[in-house]
């Protein structure tokens, strides 16, 4: 890896129908680096990719390649080569002739073109396979078709788009050695996509955590493991406990209701923010030396170590030590000040508050949604601030909610999934059992009992 | 005795379908004119069919139109489909009942309606019918069938196939015939054929924008047996059929032959 620039992009926006599936995407790769595109589906990974090899065209910024602009630049006069998620090799020509492709695009001499190929079959271990039909090999097979077709025309950048992502385990831990091999081995910068933490830790030297088009962190894969620069980051990168916590001083932190002395300061007084502890930093201790008691309520073998989760005041704890309970025990849960990682929250609340209108003696109109109050006691047309706790909204079939919304992220919180949400112009946060897809609209139904309404005052807002 | 009986029921079917054909032949050889009677062998019929220049007209027409027909209705088709392919769903389903209309609606509807269009337009324009109506008819109605069997190769297709050589360096024109036509071809050519064929044997449509004087075979056969049934006609179909056989059986064998050698090269292959 040199510090040479190969890809620049710089407030990259794309918008698909009037939805911004890139959000200003700043991503500086270097030569020979290999870059892994990490995040949930509809993250806008694979869009970052497509912008790189010239299938999707920014709305704004710009795109440099090896300090050239290329935003105007045709895909098939990019230096780039794209191994694709389906292989989508040619089943009209055979394995040489898929290979050799865009080599006798370039009008190579026949014998360079065939040395050249052969040269690279072997790379991909399918030497002898020339004349085999591409729809009569395997999908490892396939897959080491698609990738000797790309790097046989020696490019700068490869891109690879999910490209294990239809192999079994087995082989997909085989191809991760291989093509990381092959990427020292040949010199070439890789941008690499998947939604497999595990296979972004592995294999890359850079990793770039995506969530909703927008990037939330850069870093080696130590960094991103070691220091995730928030809950949605500690969540998609491995097992992890993440809890939410305020902040009550500096060094002090409460979580669920106990007070921790922890390493982390700067926060402001009674700041509400998610806490991070890894499975493997906990300790079991004996009930009386801990003031966090759980039951043991299962134990796994994992070879190394002991996985048990333990429900503790209600919330279950996952614990990877090599010490083990047996189920039903009570056991206490230690950990270190320095074990504690305080992260800001993914939204700067940790309850709703939304302005709405008395519209009928004992109606609210907000957001849209009517509700009714008996004895409100207020006149109409004044204007209230409602406060809707996060577990008062509940997730239901879109036909009979109150509201579609879309879902932003989704972080488990150890009792409960907390859920950031888009209305049409504002964020909300909710709790739920339930588990969604990111990166779609859900339905929400408001228990609106529940909800507190106060007259808005005037200078009393927010 | 199963058997047999189930044997005799197949070629009884058989018989069915090819009587009327194998009668057909038979009288075209007939000496007389006589559709009752065979008096005896004659190949008077058929030198009689190559010297009367009408009809080696209409067949040349005939030929003319199908020939160009296919050919314009198989490049406007194939477009049609890559277009469909593309669009949003609602365009599409549009779009394909659109195309399915004119295969369910009968020809004769479509044939008035042209005629009605043509000379409604011919008014305006001050063109006549004949060769160039005939051929815009013929183009009309075959169009959809190559669109139906083009659209199902499309959708097996992966359209990164389309991207990817572009990746390897294709301009997207010459994407297009390096990695798409190849992979339609087969929907393309079953579209062209059957817009050749459909196209050959078309009456209706054709009867009703020819205008006066451009015949084509299955018009000029219609008049003539209006007036009177010539055993010409006879030996006129019987040579129709023959190379329609003739062309299955060329097929047939290119085919059983390309699986030879596919089946000899994978086994070199293994």
């Amino acid at each position: 890896m040199s510090d040479k620039i190969i890809i620049d992009l710089k407030n990259i926006v794309v918008s698909y129908d009037g939805e911004r599936v890139l959000d200003r995407i700043n991503l500086s790769i270097r030569d020979k680096e290999f870059v892994t595109l990490l995040g949930p589906s509809g993250c806008g990974k694979t869009t970052t990719l497509r912008i790189i090899g010239g299938f999707v065209s920014a709305d704004e910024g710009e795109i440099y390649f090896d300090g050239k602009k290329i935003n105007d630049l045709p895909a098939h006069k990019r230096k780039v080569n794209t191994v694709f998620q389906r292989y989508a090799l040619f089943p009209h020509l055979n394995v040489f002739d898929n290979v050799a492709f865009g080599l006798k695009l370039q009008k190579l001499p026949k014998n360079e073109i065939q040395q050249a190929v052969r040269k690279m079959l072997e790379i991909v271990n399918l030497k002898g396979f020339e004349r085999r039909k591409v729809n009569q090999l395997s999908g490892g097979q396939q897959q080491r078709v698609a990738i000797a077709r790309a790097l046989v025309n020696r490019p700068k950048v490869l891109l690879l788009d999910e490209p294990l992502g239809a192999l079994d385990l087995k082989l997909r831990k085989e191809m991760q050695l291989e093509l990381m091999n092959i990427q020292k081995q040949l010199g070439i910068t890789f941008i690499y996509v998947t939604h497999d933490q595990e296979e972004a830790l592995t294999m890359s030297d850079t990793v770039v955590v995506m969530k909703d088009g927008e990037i939330q962190q850069i870093g080696s894969p130590q960094d991103i493991y070691n220091e995730p620069t928030n809950a949605f980051v500690a969540d998609f990168i491995g097992e992890n406990n993440i809890f939410d916590g305020v902040m009550l001083e500096d060094y002090k932190v409460q979580i669920h209701g106990h007070v921790f002395d922890c390493v982390d300061k700067g926060f402001m007084k009674n700041q509400p923010v998610d806490v991070v502890i890894r499975p493997e930093d906990i300790r079991i201790v004996k009930p009386e030396e801990s003031p966090l008691v759980g039951v043991v309520e299962s134990v796994i073998f994992k070879g190394v170590h002991y996985e048990s989760t333990v429900k503790c005041e209600g919330f279950s704890w996952l614990i990877h030590s090599t010490q083990c309970a047996p189920v039903g025990s009570k056991i206490g849960i230690a950990f270190g000040p320095e074990d504690i990682h305080i992260m800001n929250k993914l939204v700067p609340f940790s309850t709703n508050r939304v302005e709405g209108v008395v519209t009928e003696e004992n109606t609210v109109e907000f957001l849209g949604v009517t509700m009714v109050r008996p004895n409100l006691g207020l006149s109409v047309d004044t204007p209230v601030m409602l406060t809707i706790d996060p577990k008062d909204i509940e997730i239901v079939s879109e036909d009979i909610s109150d509201l579609t919304v879309y879902l932003e992220s989704m972080v488990w919180k150890g009792a409960y999934n907390e859920m950031v949400i888009w209305t049409h112009d504002r964020q909300m946060i909710l709790h739920s059992q339930n588990d969604e897809q990111v990166a779609t609209d859900i339905g929400i139904k408001f228990h609106t009992e529940n909800i507190l309404i106060e007259p808005l005052s005037q200078g009393k807002e927010a | 005795m199963k058997k047999v009986a189930s044997r005799a029921y197949v070629w009884l079917i058989y018989l069915f379908l090819y009587l009327p054909i194998l009668v057909l032949i038979v009288f075209s050889f007939n000496d007389s004119k006589s559709t009752a009677k065979f008096t005896g062998f004659t190949l008077h019929w058929y030198t009689d069919l190559f010297r009367d220049r009408d009809l080696l007209m209409a067949m040349l027409h005939t030929l003319e139109i199908a020939l160009l027909a296919s050919i314009i209705a198989t490049v406007l088709g194939t477009a049609a489909a890559i277009g469909i392919r593309s669009m949003g769903k609602a365009g599409r389903s549009v779009m394909m009942n659109l195309t399915y209309l004119p295969v369910v609606n009968p020809e004769i509807v479509t044939g008035v309606s042209l005629m009605l269009l043509f000379v409604f337009l011919g008014g305006l324009l001050g063109f006549q019918q004949g060769f160039g109506t005939v051929l815009i008819a013929h183009v009309t109605f075959c169009t959809p069938y190559v669109i139906l069997n083009v659209l199902p190769k499309l959708r097996q297709m992966d359209i990164s196939q389309y991207e990817a050589a572009q990746d390897l360096g294709c301009s997207p024109g010459k994407a297009f015939f390096k990695a798409v036509i190849p992979q339609i071809l087969p929907g393309i050519t079953s579209g062209a054929l059957m817009a050749f064929t459909f196209s050959l044997d078309d009456f209706m449509i054709t009867y009703f924008t020819n205008g006066a004087g451009f015949e084509t075979l299955p018009t000029m056969i219609f008049s003539m047996v209006r007036r009177r049934v010539s055993p010409k006609i006879n030996a006129l179909s019987t040579l129709i059929f023959v190379i329609v056989l003739l062309m299955l059986i060329l097929i047939n064998i290119k085919d059983i032959r390309r699986e030879k050698r596919e089946r000899k090269q994978e086994k070199r292959a293994v």
